[in-house]
């Protein structure tokens, strides 16, 4: 089983890094999107300071539903998606490695480029560490509640927007508390037990969240 | 034997032919309910003593919160049987819910403006329960949508009711997330174990008012049902001879 899962592994990296150009564009859309903000509001430092952090994760999860619906679309496209479906290794296995790889390439950088954004809109420094850590967890269930829409919707031509309005409502309780660690932590709080929370939240994405994207699979490959 | 009807629910016909003789009935417990419901609500409770008669509109507010989250649960519990049994009338009873809910719960959203604009002074207020119910509003939005994406039928029907089921997972903890969030409302008043805030004059007409949109909600569950049973069996020959028989 294993050594299936490592070549799936190593092939959907590989294949990310072979299409470098998509790789990079959620990241260039939080870029900008976060630069419209100053133009959009004010440049002042102290109204920017006061948005950064849920500004920041709203982009966040902009940028995450942006690159979810290519997370199964070329496999299915192209057939291998089938292929995927009619192989010994459990379903629920194979979903979570391409959600890691889809994290891997989304959410990963999307966390570590966050305090560049944070200069850029004011954070205050109490807010930096924070902010990389919720993003680092909240964007793998992000990657996994959405990988239950991305199956749900592959089979569509125009899947894309679909796909965001039918997940966007199953991510409030992570951009609640992932933009909550963040003001926590400015106000000079303990941020623990709210970390502790969106900690859960990945530990009960990664349980349930393969199952229904299986399901939803099945249904979208099979009709 | 005992599970005879469980098996006969699952065709459409047997449904049809059966809700025939269930409608009137229902209709006039629905009617009778709801009518005195009204009167008694609109007429003889006692006026509040802070909100006026402006809190009256709470008969028809609160009632219809219930029904919009009860349709959730009938929805995804629809959606559950069809995906597991494969019945097809459930399938049927699910696409036919989620328009209903989502018609319950814009009507909760608008009644509580109307309610806010007297007694908060605002149409809108960013609080726990009044931005549950519009994630609820996009849920029902969500599933209606990807009914409507899918040319079959059958993957229509699925793929929606596996999105309902992810959905009802995520109603508690959306509800206790945004409760933690919230900032300013009314405790609940409504508590069944212990004893209400609300007065029992205000209260019995509630309770009728309750009970006549469950009954309204289950005879236009039974209304929408037949109709998408008519649709989806348009070719059969019970249907054909059922317009025949109208001409």
């Amino acid at each position: 089983m294993s050594s299936g899962l490592k070549a799936l592994l190593q092939r959907d990296l590989t294949l990310a890094f072979r299409n470098r150009g998509e790789l990079t564009n959620p990241l260039v859309f939080f870029l900008m999107v976060i630069a419209m903000v100053p133009l959009g509001v004010s440049p002042e430092s102290k109204v920017l300071a006061n948005l950064a952090a849920g500004m920041i994760w709203v982009v966040a999860l902009l940028a995450t539903l942006l690159s979810l619906d290519s997370l199964f679309r070329n496999d299915f496209d192209d057939g291998s998606l089938e292929q995927i479906l009619i192989s010994p290794h459990p379903l629920y296995f194979i979903v979570l490695v391409k959600v890691f790889v889809h994290w891997l390439v989304t959410g990963l950088p999307l966390a570590l480029i966050s305090p560049l954004l944070g200069v850029m809109l004011f954070l205050p420094d109490a807010g930096f560490v924070p902010l990389c850590l919720s993003l680092l967890m909240g964007t793998a269930v992000l990657s996994l509640i959405g990988a239950i829409g991305a199956a749900l919707t592959v089979a569509l031509r125009k899947g894309g927007l679909l796909l965001s309005l039918i997940i966007m409502p199953l991510y409030v309780p992570v951009l609640i508390f992932g933009a909550s660690v963040v003001r926590t932590a400015i106000d000079g709080f303990p941020v623990a037990g709210e970390l502790a929370v969106l900690g859960a939240f990945l530990a009960m994405a990664i349980v349930l969240a393969p199952i229904a994207a299986a399901g939803a699979l099945r249904i979208s490959v099979n009709g | 034997m005992a599970w005879q009807w469980f098996y006969r629910m699952g065709s459409p016909r047997w449904f049809y032919e059966k809700t025939d003789r269930w409608i009137p009935w229902l209709a006039l417990v629905t009617a009778l309910l709801l009518g005195t419901g009204f009167v008694w609500a609109l007429g003889f409770a006692p006026a509040d003593a802070k909100q006026g008669n402006s809190y009256r509109i709470m008969y028809l507010h609160v009632p219809a919160a219930f029904l919009a989250l009860a349709g959730y649960y009938v929805m995804a519990i629809a959606g559950a049987i069809g995906l597991i049994w494969k019945m097809k009338l459930s399938d049927m009873v699910m696409k036919a819910a989620a328009p209903i809910g989502a018609a319950l719960t814009f009507l909760v959203l608008v009644t509580g403006a109307i309610w806010g604009k007297p007694t908060w002074g605002t149409w809108w207020v960013w609080d726990a329960r009044n931005t549950s119910m519009l994630l609820l509003l996009f849920l029902y939005l969500g599933v209606m949508a990807l009914q409507n994406a899918y040319q079959h039928q059958g993957t229509a029907d699925r793929a929606s009711a596996i999105l309902a089921l992810v959905g009802t997972v995520n109603i508690p903890i959306i509800y206790k997330s945004v409760d933690w969030w919230y900032t300013l409302h009314q405790p609940a008043t409504l508590k069944l174990t212990s004893e209400s805030t609300i007065h029992v004059s205000m209260l019995y007409p509630l309770f009728i008012m309750i009970a006549g949109f469950y009954c309204f909600y289950a005879l236009v569950l039974i209304f929408y049902t037949r109709l998408e049973i008519v649709q989806r069996e348009r070719r059969t020959q019970w249907v054909s001879a059922l317009v025949e028989g109208a001409k």
